[in-house]
């Protein structure tokens, strides 16, 4: 396998070919987790570890696993994975386990975990999963960073708790925008990261599932026959 | 052969044990960490309610200085022991959902939506140099807009001043009203009187206190955006100061002191 390979699986997923941005996967905990960057950090973190290592072990034995029972492996795999990475966080990053609580245990109905498992990590060779897993929770963390330094600067006028810009309710001059910290603040904040990033690559604008029909003139009934 | 059901129980089988005792290694190995953790933080809040903490030291052990009591809630008096429950491990909050261990509020009683009251809860004591009490801290709790907010507010020695009040662990509303734990709005409750005339008078209002209001050292300002969190936080003074809370036990340590 070239190294090209292996360089490609890592850089097409950031802006390429985007988990969140082009195939629309993992919006949910993208938004619940991004209104402090600190907790938006360690989710991505806890996800790309998750991503990465499911993609690993899937991908080793993925010569022996029925395919009548594959999802179930895959899941059993990320679920145990998911489960390891909350006892370890708990452990050890007990504040910011906190403010994630259910998020963590979330991360196994990721989508994202779950497509490349089944896209990728079932046909491709171990190392080269891992870092299309690895490829994949960096593009996922990316667009979640950009969301959550919106929200957080704008919203409480910090970043990772320290204050940027001093809100009025602690006698600084910043009024904080109270929506961005509502979760469907992310909708929009995402929404205008796909608008740029497709404005940039006109190429990911998908076709309309439907288009209008050419105008075209009535039939002109005069000159059918008359059948009856 | 990957798709014969010999090979599909062997596989099902294997990956189940396996990452069944990854997942138990992990829950086990990490389980003292865990514990330690979760304690600690309500340790650290309990310090802070009682505005005592010092973060260069160890929480541990500063909580450790503290003199911790059971309190009967039904007589109002402290005691050091109950059956044969240990004052460290004793969890009040797990006895409300034991009936042996709890009673239940009956509704009109119940302002603070805490449905069950523990019979035994605790109390933590900071007592001066001269060995008097220096500060009570008593736990709290009361529902607020999503859910049970549980706290610790601490008094001064005349069982009527606020020290402090701190919560640690809430679903309020970010930026609304989970505004209860901004530093800011905390610093409001040092000074503020809970009793007047034995009757719990201090209420967090809706929008602000003004300046000239003589019974301003009763009133909080409220959380803007955060009505029914605010109500909530006055809820739970009322019903926790009120005659099924503390206020037995306070009316005992006044009559001692």
């Amino acid at each position: 396998m070239s190294l090209k390979r292996y360089q490609e699986v890592i850089i097409k997923p950031l802006i390429d070919d985007n988990p969140i941005a082009l195939q629309i996967l993992g919006i949910c905990s993208a938004l619940a987790v991004t209104n402090n960057l600190t907790v938006t950090l360690v989710m991505c973190l806890a996800l790309t570890t998750v991503v990465s290592f499911s993609n690993l072990f899937i991908s080793i034995i993925r010569n022996h696993i029925p395919s009548s029972i594959r999802i179930i492996v895959q899941m059993t795999i990320i679920a145990s994975l998911v489960m390891v990475v909350d006892e370890i966080l708990k452990a050890y990053d007990y504040e910011t386990s906190k403010k994630l609580s259910v998020f963590v245990g979330l991360i196994i109905t990721n989508c994202i975990v779950m497509g490349r498992a089944e896209a990728f990590a079932m046909k491709e060779k171990p190392l080269l999963s891992f870092f299309d897993g690895l490829g994949n929770g960096l593009g996922y963390s990316l667009i979640l960073i950009g969301v959550a330094i919106i929200r957080e600067l704008f919203g409480s006028g910090t970043l990772m708790g320290y204050e940027i810009l001093p809100l009025v309710s602690n006698g600084g001059w910043y009024v904080g925008n109270n929506l961005l910290l509502l979760p469907p603040s992310s909708f929009i904040i995402i929404g205008l990261f796909i608008w740029a990033i497709r404005s940039i690559r006109p190429e990911q604008v998908e076709d309309p599932d439907f288009k209008l029909a050419k105008h075209s003139t009535a039939p002109d009934l005069s000159k059918r026959e008359l059948n009856v | 052969m990957n798709e014969s059901v010999l090979k599909t129980l062997l596989v099902s089988f294997s990956i189940c044990l396996i990452c069944s005792l990854v997942v138990s290694f992990a829950a086990v190995g990490l389980r003292d960490i865990q514990i330690e953790n979760k304690l600690n933080d309500q340790r650290l809040k309990i310090l802070q309610a009682g505005k005592i903490y010092n973060p260069e030291l160890e929480i541990k052990t500063q909580f450790e200085a503290l003199e911790v009591k059971f309190i009967d809630f039904e007589s109002g008096k402290l005691l050091s022991e109950y059956q044969d429950f240990s004052l460290e491990s004793y969890d009040q909050i797990l006895a409300t959902k034991d009936s042996n261990l709890s009673t239940k509020v009956p509704q009109d009683k119940d302002i603070a939506i805490i449905k069950n009251r523990e019979n035994i809860g605790k109390v933590y004591i900071i007592r001066d140099n001269l060995d008097e009490i220096s500060k009570l801290i008593l736990p709290i709790r009361g529902f607020g807009l999503w859910g049970t907010m549980y706290g610790y507010i601490s008094l001064e020695n005349d069982f009527n001043t606020v020290a402090g009040i701190e919560f640690y662990q809430h679903k309020e509303t970010p930026g609304l009203g989970a505004e209860v734990d901004n530093p800011k709005w905390k610093s409001l409750w040092p000074g503020k009187q809970i009793y007047q005339e034995n009757k719990v008078t201090l209420r967090v209002l809706k929008g602000k206190v003004e300046n000239d209001d003589p019974m301003s050292t009763y009133k909080v300002d409220g959380l803007s955006g955060a009505t029914l969190t605010s109500r909530g936080v006055s809820n739970m003074i009322e019903y926790w100061f009120g005659d099924s809370g503390y206020s037995n036990m306070l009316k005992e340590l006044d009559y001692e002191s």
